[in-house]
């Protein structure tokens, strides 16, 4: 994985610097608490929620488990239905892939729709390399690329940012890359909206090739779907003449029906909707309508390194719903940007390490970037037992163990004494001086007991460490933690 | 070995310790939430695409021509897109300019033209979402996306089902499927809802009783 955000600090001092911005801490939580609220309401609209995620939960640890059979099929109906079908090894190999058919049609220019794994992958950059310009089309994505800047959220990458700051961005830089923003622009939600429908226009109708990602590709009928609210998705898969997915191996699901459960369950935990705007599906070609040439590129990148892991495998259920970012604690005041990857929150903390190892300190840090509390469990559609995961790579971590990398077995030397362990033990030292998220952390509190005393320091010493941090206002969050362990969706 | 023999080498590896899963999914969960009357799901599809911002109108066969042709006037429409089997009944009270939707047009084309009428292909209440399929009385998937005015008729009851799952059932996944809950939207600044971004800001959906 090649996401690493160069020059990272380990996540405790990337933390500790966003903990002392007043303005992203006060962007982030009342982002966050919003969304929290709305997702608590659109969850209960549903009663058979408890029935739904456990069914996305075995949809996707039975897809997983069988994974080579339904990739093989995937590629198969793809083929059939008129798409052609690469596979990417690794992020360079999936850079060198769409770099090659961009070239092929001699375009130096492309649009593209937010999408985690091209984030990954550092598409633009690659594509920058080679002499071709990546317009992002999301929103937020805009936002992020204009102000040169970097995501800090799944869904919404520019939380971190309010709206007077987005204004000022639309005004400085908007005219270096093609419209200028309007005169006399102004910070309402709609003006800004209208802003980056005029200066994206231009572009989607000039587009003769799209980037996409996709949520879920059905390997029985070769069907790719893309989930999305603005309409940036829909010129980017059907205005272009030829259009390039890049999806992660782990985004299959076995059956049509499948849908039925994620298509419930996915706009509802992540932006707390009934129902996204709109829901693309395709299915290879169609004649006469959208891109006449589709390429699909399959994406391992770490991932069936992941999947040889027993307990870190269940990272690979994930639908990026981000709703495991929106409650968590730590997020909340870090920001995005302390996990130094794109995928931050909870589920970077398991994710990211995985995918690139423990080498680097940010990774063998972002374990610790975490109190247990269990919040993100609970909110999780397809039931990721983060904690658990968390626990398990701590111990990888401070104790070593086999892990695979590239597909070989290796055998990593406990961290004692290295950089990395230094760097996992001041996260540690971090998340465990969080008065109030540590007293909601009983649920995983007896399974990292020998985390605890053992490894740590005092507590007084470890928070004059940390002094600079705010005692935490557990007020809003033991409300939420209340409220959700008494439903019926609880806690094992 | 190529990437391809690499990857499914190394699945196949990792998940040597766990024994294959041919057991059925277990899908105890809902086909559709409550139960309704026919009548009362076609009023709740109405509130929940109300409810995301389309603006609905109902009609009978008979109201409909008038119907369409008063909402393209209101709204200042010189000119309509019209998919090539679209109920020419529909159009029948309008003198608005038709354009029909060709596959040579190109996309600046199409950002010219005001308005857009098409059927829908199912519509799911518990939602509010209609979904679009590409048939002939819907046309390609852009010309309900470039223009900023899409008037959208769904026959009830015929047309309407209850749930997601119901929706599923019906619709073919051969096809290119456009499902569309309300007009298009943002929540990217400060995680608030603006209507508008860069599919058709305006969606007027008519719900037209069936003879
Ligand atoms: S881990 Fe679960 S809650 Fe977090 S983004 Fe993934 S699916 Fe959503």
């Amino acid at each position: 994985m090649s996401g690493t955000f160069v020059g990272m600090p380990a996540f405790p001092e990337a933390a500790r610097e966003a903990v002392g911005n007043e303005t992203l801490r006060g962007n982030l939580r009342h982002a966050t608490h919003t969304i929290r609220a709305k997702r608590a309401k659109a969850v209960t609209e549903v009663s058979d929620w408890a029935e739904l995620r456990e069914a996305g939960k075995r949809i996707k640890d039975h897809t997983l488990r069988h994974l080579d059979r339904y990739l093989e099929q995937l590629e198969e109906s793809v083929t059939a239905a008129g798409g052609i079908v690469h596979w990417a090894a690794d992020a360079a190999e999936a850079n060198e892939i769409v770099t090659r058919l961009v070239k092929m049609t001699g375009e130096s220019e492309v649009v593209k729709v937010k999408s985690m794994a091209t984030q990954e992958i550092g598409l633009n950059e690659a594509l920058q390399a080679a002499g071709i310009h990546a317009y992002e089309t999301d929103l937020a994505e805009l936002i992020v690329q204009l102000g040169k800047d970097r995501p800090s959220h799944i869904l919404v990458p520019a939380i971190h940012r309010n709206r007077g700051e987005i204004r000022d961005i639309f005004v400085r830089e908007m005219s270096e890359w093609g419209r200028p923003a309007p005169e006399g622009l102004t910070d309402t939600p709609a003006e800004l909206a209208e802003a980056a429908r005029l200066h994206l226009r231009e572009k989607f109708l000039r587009a003769k090739v799209g980037i996409s990602g996709a949520n879920f590709m059905v390997a029985e009928t070769g069907t790719l779907v893309v989930v999305e609210s603005e309409g940036n998705g829909r010129m980017c898969l059907t205005l272009p003449e030829t259009l390039i997915s890049v999806v992660g191996i782990e985004k299959i699901v076995p059956t049509w029906q499948d849908l039925e459960v994620f298509l419930q369950t996915l706009p509802r935990s992540s932006t707390a909707e009934r129902m996204n705007p709109y829901t693309s599906t395709w299915t290879g070609t169609t004649d006469g309508d959208g891109p006449s040439t589709f390429h699909l590129v399959l994406l391992d990148n770490g991932r069936t390194d992941t999947l040889a892991d027993e307990v870190g495998r269940q990272a690979l259920r994930c639908i990026r719903c981000s709703a495991c970012l929106n409650v968590c604690p730590v997020y909340e005041r870090a920001g995005g940007h302390a996990y130094g990857s794109v995928y931050p929150g909870p589920i970077g903390a398991i994710l990211s390490p995985q995918l690139r190892g423990t080498g680097s300190e940010i990774d063998a840090s972002l374990p610790y970037a975490s109190s247990l509390c269990g919040a993100c469990y609970e909110v999780c559609p397809v039931a990721i037992d983060i904690p658990e995961v968390l626990v398990h790579l701590r111990e990888r971590v401070v104790e070593g163990g086999e892990v695979t990398r590239e597909g070989n077995k290796v055998v990593l030397r406990p961290a004692k004494g290295h950089a990395a362990e230094r760097a996992a033990m001041r996260a540690a030292r971090w998340a465990f001086t969080h008065p109030g998220a540590l007293r909601t952390g009983q649920r995983a509190a007896s399974r990292t007991r020998r985390f605890h005393p053992r490894t740590l320091p005092g507590p007084g010493k470890a928070w004059s460490g940390t002094r600079e941090l705010p005692p935490v206002p557990a007020e809003p969050f033991r409300d939420w933690w209340q409220r959700t362990r008494g439903g019926k969706d609880g806690a094992k | 070995m190529n990437s391809r023999e690499r990857i499914l080498g190394r699945v196949r590896r990792a998940l040597a310790d766990k024994p294959a899963d041919e057991a059925p999914i277990a899908r105890d969960y809902l086909r559709e939430h409550g139960r309704r009357t026919v009548a009362e799901t076609v009023e709740l599809l109405a509130e929940n695409l109300a409810d995301y911002r389309a603006i609905v109108h109902r009609t009978d066969s008979a109201g409909l021509p008038g119907l369409i042709a008063g909402l393209l006037e209101k709204r200042g429409s010189a000119s309509v897109l019209v998919p090539p089997g679209l109920d020419e009944g529909w159009l029948a009270a309008t003198g608005v300019t038709r354009v029909a939707d060709r596959a040579g047009s190109t996309p600046h084309e199409l950002d010219r033209v005001d308005s857009v009428v098409t059927a829908c292909a199912v519509a799911i209440a518990e939602t509010g979402t209609i979904v679009l399929d590409g048939s002939p009385d819907q046309g390609r998937r852009r010309i309900t996306l470039v223009p900023d005015h899409h008037v959208c008729v769904v026959r009830v009851p015929g047309q309407v089902v209850s749930s997601v799952p119901q929706g599923l059932e019906r619709l073919d996944p051969a096809r290119p499927l456009t499902w569309i809950s309300g007009p298009s939207a943002t929540s990217d600044i400060e995680l608030d809802r603006v209507e508008g971004v860069h599919g058709p800001r305006t969606l007027e959906v008519i719900l037209v009783a069936e003879d």
